[in-house]
């Protein structure tokens, strides 16, 4: 399983790297969204200092759904998903394999957005630790729901509007606890944030198994 | 035979109540009826607020509606996805409850907002349970979403029924994280830990009468609803193999004359 996990992750990373849709246009339009955070609250005002953390997450789980979206596209065509089902490999070994491959994106992407933020919105900066570790946590958790619901909308023909109403309030709880975390180390209590990453840390192992069992049926069936 | 009999078998066979169900339909009519007395006649007027205490007469059992309802869809995504269970029946029903879940969970965020809007002074805040139960109602709005869209019966049942299950293992988390962050909502009344209910008795009975007069109008709306959406299930097959003979029996023509034409 772990060496199917490798191998699919390989691929998909090695695919975002020669097609460079990711940075191309995803980590542009996640900070396309930061400016447009700005444009909305008034720079003046201090608001995008205090809600930095939240408007940080919101902006991951918007690139989240395109990065999903991307990486189920890239098994639609030329009948890459039959080959994927033919191909021998432990279905549980494809579904942690496109989700690292989507959580190494997302850590790339949080890593581009946290420079954004800190530059854009005069965020103080605190509790380096904490929120490194709150970004591998909630990140894993997203990755995991998000590739769940990613196989079951793939064959759809309405996947790009069900995806994000699927998607987003199954990983509302991933956006408060990383929001709560983020915020407690900003504001220089990380004590407090602790606990939101234990959470947050269920929610990811909760959605990993989950996608460990249902992938397989998920994939043989549409 | 006579003209009448085929269209009488159709009849009876496109119904969806038996005499069970038109027992049941009756009991929740007389118990809506004795709701009504109870709930807007002969309770009192709370203390503090006033009538708006009467729309809790319909707000609570709402409630208790939707969870049952989303129970309903687990536990028939569950058996639908367990080999040793799976038929189509279990997933039609757990369709059916998920549509009257999301109807309740929509009449009690209606009420609740109407009755936080006399009580509280506001129509929403960001309080646990109404966090969860919003969420909620997006949630089964997705998973109806998924089940309009059409595919092979089975794949569709399949894949429903896994989203069903990570929505269901998706609320508690939901609840848990959002009741960290804040709560304002009343403290339960009812199911106390010490088992003494907080309010006065004719209130209470009030409460116990619609919260069984609207379960018995939930089973009605489920059965039919189940029903209307078992035949709609037939229909399509039919419909499907109507279409596959209509095509055998193209094929079936003579070869000859379909090179003369």
């Amino acid at each position: 399983m772990w060496h199917d996990a490798v191998v699919i992750a390989g691929k998909d990373l090695r695919i975002e790297a020669r097609s460079r849709v990711a940075t191309n246009q995803v980590v542009p339009f996640a900070l396309l969204v930061l400016v447009l955070f700005a444009f909305a609250l008034d720079p003046d005002r201090g608001v995008l200092a205090r809600a930095s953390a939240g408007l940080f997450w919101v902006t991951v789980l918007f690139a989240a759904v395109l990065a999903i979206q991307r990486s189920f596209a890239v098994e639609a065509d030329d009948g890459a998903r039959d080959a994927l089902r033919l191909s021998g490999l432990d279905p549980a070994g494809i579904f942690l394999g496109k989700a690292v491959a989507v959580a190494l994106q997302l850590l790339a992407l949080e890593a581009c957005l946290a420079v954004g933020v800190y530059v854009l919105y005069d965020a103080p900066v605190d509790g380096i630790g904490l929120l490194v570790l709150t970004c591998l946590v909630a990140t894993a958790g997203l990755a995991a729901a998000g590739t769940l619901y990613g196989v079951l909308a793939a064959g759809l023909r309405v996947r790009e509007t069900l995806l994000p109403l699927l998607l987003l309030p199954v990983v509302a709880p991933v956006l408060v606890a990383a929001t709560r975390a983020g915020e407690a180390a900003l504001a220089g209590t990380s004590s407090a944030g602790w606990p939101w990453v234990q959470r947050l840390a269920v929610v990811a192992a909760v959605y990993t198994a989950f996608g460990n069992v249902a992938f397989g049926p998920l994939l043989e069936e549409s | 035979m006579t003209a009448a009999t085929p269209a009488t078998t159709a009849g009876r066979d496109r119904a969806t109540a038996t005499r069970l169900t038109t027992a049941l339909g009756a009991a929740a009519l007389v118990g809506l009826v004795v709701h009504l007395v109870l709930a807007l006649g002969t309770t009192p007027a709370d203390r503090v607020q006033r009538d708006a205490v009467r729309l809790l007469y319909v707000h609570v059992p709402a409630a208790w509606l939707a969870y049952l309802a989303f129970a309903v869809t687990a536990l028939g995504s569950a058996l639908y996805l367990w080999r040793r269970t799976r038929a189509r029946f279990w997933d039609v029903a757990a369709g059916a409850a998920a549509e009257l879940g999301v109807l309740f969970t929509a009449l009690t965020l209606a009420l609740g907002s109407i009755w936080g809007r006399a009580t509280w002074g506001v129509f929403w805040t960001w309080d646990a349970r109404l966090t969860t139960t919003a969420l909620l109602l997006v949630l089964y709005l997705g998973y109806l979403a998924l089940r309009r869209v059409p595919a092979d019966p089975e794949v569709r049942a399949r894949r429903s029924a896994i989203a069903a299950l990570v929505a269901f293992v998706d609320v508690p988390l939901v609840h848990l994280s959002v009741e960290w962050w804040r709560t304002l909502h009343q403290e339960p009344t009812f199911l106390r830990r010490d088992l003494d209910p907080t309010i006065d008795t004719s209130m209470a009975v009030g409460l116990w009468v619609s919260v069984l007069a609207y379960t018995l109008v939930f089973a009605w709306l489920l059965v039919h609803r189940f029903r209307v959406a078992w035949l709609e299930d037939r229909l399509d097959d039919h419909a499907l193999e109507a279409a596959l003979a209509e095509r055998r029996a193209e094929a079936e023509v003579d070869p000859e004359l379909v090179v003369s034409s």
